[in-house]
């Protein structure tokens, strides 16, 4: 197809003009009540398909599909798009039901509204699965309008009409029609009942299933593509927040008068922050307090935080340290668990006959999500209502979250889908957006939020540490036959904090007979959220290092050790063991486990994860120097997401890349508190990965099953950590359970 | 303070303090956006322009050290995608999020500006101050030695 960028506000509500010949900049704006509405010449694009309701109900065609004369045909993007390629992804899906050239269709970013478009979210992985049946038809159901209108048109019966390539055929009379003459006819139809419509035979894909560029493409490579903080508004001003360094905190004064006699100063003021009506922990805040300074633009705002005086209190959350959290949870390990939440068989009549018994303690940081685009949202409150512009992964709760924080109905609160630089699971969370809409009704005026990189950093939800004092047992034919853990996470009571619970039947429960799993909570001051891959990212690195800990103590292999675990093909209670061993048993095969040499100082790890519906199994090898250098020279991976992988193109790239960000996890990052204060600020002290660092191949093996078509985002991500701790203990001896590696020396080669 | 800049060939001059960083003259003055903010601090690369040809981060160079050496910003590539970084970075459909790939191309343009051919070493050498969050380092390597093998046209401008 042709790379059009579409800049999520309509191409001709916004038009930028970058004339610095003149030293003239003009950013031409048509009134925002129009950027939400369909470009209303199109043909066939209509309102909502004869109140045929989205969310829950049926979609219509109507709302997604518009054909123009000259055959161009406009998808829209139902989801926020934030680098998982779901932009380009459904709208393939679309577009192969509806029988179009790829080469013909535009995509366009719907803007929110779940009654028209269903569901619209990234997170979970579930862009796929979720939409994977309802945008097939939408497709089928549009081309049976076609076929419909052209039966209509020549008189003919429907069961003589064919499709291809964005045109209605009918062979007895060696006519055919394009999907454009026919858009207006088709805009007055009303759409038939998706089960009436027969989808394509799999075979038949024509799109789906073909590596495909992502349709931003063009945008992103010219610097035309408009992310969140590119936004603009006629007579915008900037704004820079402040916020309390330790959570619940609140200003007590501050020096306004100065901060507004700076120049370029428009607005300085103090907010008062508001608790959420229920909060579990101290994190949880409807809009946190500080000070919000508002200029001409941003770097103003920003440089005049520098000669602000605030006298904050910080509430009874700046007691907390981190060196505490790690005293509490040793001295809680020593003491009854606060809950059983699972206890099959006899734990301690099994250690006792077993023949080797490990009994070890793990532990893993709490990690910022860091997506490269800090949080910004551009807000204008006009006559009691808001309009947003933001990259929010969940806009349908931002409206929830405006409207709390600004006391307005969520009716009144109108959001805009804007791509964004990454996301990660930050943007799950809305309380930027909420701050953009409160400033913006403070100044009354329209208002771009910028956080820093600083901020971005101290103000997250953070991914929830958690310390797991594990004990297993294998008899003496090698079996593990018991498993003990004592989980100490967040939360009050029975109330665990955001992403920081674990299920009961997480892997390898299920698969052990004897088997217990209890859990402590200590309070926790700063907030916590879900990052990629929520719970798997902590969870895989212990489960599967400490299984790889029980294969060396009944002195196995570790791939011949986890098949037997895994046991038989067969579903226990959810999990497919058949899945996880096929991918397992592809991923030794694919990285010759066990039948290569290894160089000097060099050895594979291996570690398999299920997560978000996808069964993930994967090999590392790394090379280890004297000085504790790590180098990952190749990672295989073996992957199980269903029948038909939607876009290779895009599935490759999510997986690399989620093998790298797994990497920069288990290496470097790691997130500490001093007095309530997050101590770590930028990319110095929390460091992604680096080009050089990155392995220079990451093989990708797709195990297609006859299972529907899961998502991607995550499920590659937990393996990798593992897979390297155990890499790096085939090595050197040394067995990882506190991560990052930077802790215990190691650093990248 | 006035301070007359050339920008993707075009003059211009802008009234703002000389220690404001070139990123926000371009972004909040002068409206061009592809150039990214990610760090403030010279560790992302998000920022990266060129200044008399050489790969810069435009997060901590002031403008008034700006005003000697023409500017060129990822706009300045060229409008329709026709560099041989930018057609290279679509051939092999490098972006995730992208937010970060406007600095992967500045940096990747002066590498090839000044070497031709250059092995992975040099491309190690080049690009290791540009961060990408969603790691596509894979792709990034290989789209640099497909720019290698594709000819500028020379009918093409870097204005716009």
């Amino acid at each position: 197809m042709k790379n059009e960028q579409n800049t999520g506000l309509g191409r001709r509500s916004f038009l930028r003009v970058s004339a610095l010949g003149g030293g003239v900049l003009l950013g031409l704006y048509a009134k925002p009540s129009l950027a939400q509405t369909p470009a209303p010449a199109a043909p066939g694009r209509g309102g909502r398909g004869g109140g045929r309701g989205g969310f829950g109900g049926e979609l219509s065609p109507l709302a997604f599909i518009s054909v123009a004369p000259n055959g161009v045909v406009t998808i829209m993007g139902k989801n926020p798009e934030v680098g998982q390629g779901i932009k380009t992804t459904l709208p393939m899906i679309v577009a192969d039901e509806l029988d179009v050239d790829w080469k013909d269709v535009r995509v366009e970013q719907a803007d929110v509204d779940q009654v028209k478009y269903g569901f619209q979210s990234a997170g979970g992985s579930t862009g796929t699965p979720l939409n994977w049946d309802s945008m097939r038809k939408v497709g089928a159901v549009g081309r049976q309008m076609f076929v419909s209108a052209a039966a209509q048109t020549w008189g003919v019966p429907e069961t003589e009409l064919t499709t291809a390539s964005g045109k209605v055929i009918h062979r007895a009379s060696n006519r055919t029609v394009g999907y454009g003459e026919l858009a207006a006819t088709v805009a007055t139809m009303t759409p038939p009942a998706a089960a009436s419509v027969r989808l394509k035979d799999p075979k038949d894909f024509k799109i789906i299933g073909k590596a495909t560029p992502a349709v931003d493409n063009l945008g992103i490579v010219t610097g035309k593509a408009v992310y969140s903080i590119d936004m603009m508004l006629p007579g915008m001003l900037y704004a820079a927040f402040e916020r309390s360094p330790v959570v619940g905190g609140k200003v007590v004064s501050a020096n306004i008068d100065e901060i507004k006699a700076l120049p370029n100063i428009k607005h300085a003021f103090v907010v008062e922050g508001k608790q959420q009506q229920t909060p579990v922990l101290p994190g949880e805040l409807a809009l946190a307090s500080g000070v919000v300074i508002v200029a001409d633009y941003w770097w103003a705002a920003q440089s005049a935080r520098k000669k602000l005086k605030v006298t904050w209190d910080d509430g009874p959350a700046a007691s907390q340290n981190s060196v505490d959290y790690a005293k509490n949870a040793e001295a809680m390990s020593k003491t009854k668990p606060g809950r059983q939440l699972r206890n099959d068989g006899d734990v301690d009549a099994a250690l006792k006959t077993a023949a080797k018994v490990v009994d070890v303690a793990y532990s893993y940081p709490f990690i910022s999500h860091a997506p490269l685009e800090p949080q910004n949202a551009t807000a204008w409150f006009k006559d009691g209502k808001v309009e947003i512009w933001s990259a929010s992964q969940t806009p349908g709760g931002g409206k929830q979250s405006v409207a709390a924080a600004i006391g307005i109905t969520q009716n009144d609160v109108t959001i805009h889908q804007v791509r964004g630089g990454g996301a990660f699971g930050r943007r799950l969370v809305n309380d930027y957006v909420a701050e953009a809409a409160y400033v913006s009704k403070q100044i009354n005026g329209p208002v771009k939020l910028l956080w820093s990189r600083e901020d971005d950093m101290q103000h997250d939800f953070y991914r929830p540490a958690g310390f797991q004092y594990l004990t297993g047992g294998v008899d003496a034919s090698g079996r593990l036959i018991a498993f003990r853990n004592h989980f100490i996470t967040w939360g009050q009571g029975d109330r665990s904090a955001a992403s920081a619970m674990m299920s009961p039947a997480e892997f390898p429960a299920r698969f052990v007979p004897n088997y217990q799993f209890s859990q402590s909570v200590q309070p926790l001051a700063i907030a916590t959220g879900a990052l990629r891959a929520p719970g798997s990212n902590a969870l895989g690195f212990v489960m599967q290092s400490f299984i790889d800990e029980m294969a060396h103590a009944a002195g196995k292999d570790p791939v011949q050790f986890r098949l037997d675990l895994l046991g038989e093909p067969r579903v226990v209670e959810g999990y497919d063991a058949g899945r996880m061993s096929a991918v397992l048993k592809t991923v030794a095969e694919k990285s010759e486990w066990g039948k290569r040499k290894a160089a000097k100082n060099t050895a594979m790890g291996v570690a398999f994860h299920y997560s978000h519906r996808g069964y993930f199994a994967e090999v590392v090898e790394v090379s280890v120097d004297a000085a504790s250098k790590v180098k990952v020279n190749k990672v295989w991976v073996a992957a199980d997401v269903g029948s038909q992988i939607v876009n290779p193109a895009g599935a490759l790239k999510m997986i690399q890349g989620a093998v790298i960000d797994g990497m920069s996890e288990t290496m470097n990052q790691e997130i500490t508190v001093e007095k309530g204060r997050v101590v770590q600020s930028n990319f110095h002290q929390h460091q992604i990965v680096r080009l050089t660092q990155a392995p220079p191949e990451i093989e990708v093996h797709f195990v297609t099953t006859p299972n529907p078509p899961t998502g991607l985002g995550e499920p590659a991500l937990p393996p990798v950590i593992p897979a390297i701790c155990n890499a790096i203990f085939a090595v050197t001896g040394k067995r990882i359970r506190t991560l990052p590696l930077s802790k215990s020396g190691f650093s990248w080669a | 303070m006035a301070f007359k800049l050339t920008v993707n060939g075009q003059p211009t001059s802008v009234d703002v303090p000389a220690d404001m960083p070139l990123l926000w003259v371009l972004r909040d003055v002068l409206n061009l956006h592809g150039t990214k903010y990610g760090c403030g601090i010279g560790q992302c690369g998000a920022c990266t322009v060129h200044l008399g040809g050489q790969a810069v981060r435009a997060c901590l160079t002031p403008v008034s050290a700006a005003t000697k050496a023409p500017i060129t910003t990822v706009e300045g590539l060229s409008a329709d995608g026709s560099h041989p970084v930018q057609q290279a970075w679509m051939e092999i459909d490098v972006p995730q999020c992208g937010y970060c790939q406007a600095g992967q191309m500045m940096s990747a343009a002066a590498l090839l500006a000044k070497n031709s051919k250059p092995t992975d070493k040099d491309i190690d050498t080049a690009m290791n101050g540009n961060l990408c969050r969603c790691g596509t380092y894979l792709q990034i390597r290989k789209a640099i030695h497909k720019a290698a093998t594709i000819k500028t046209k020379p009918a093409q401008s870097a204005r716009k």
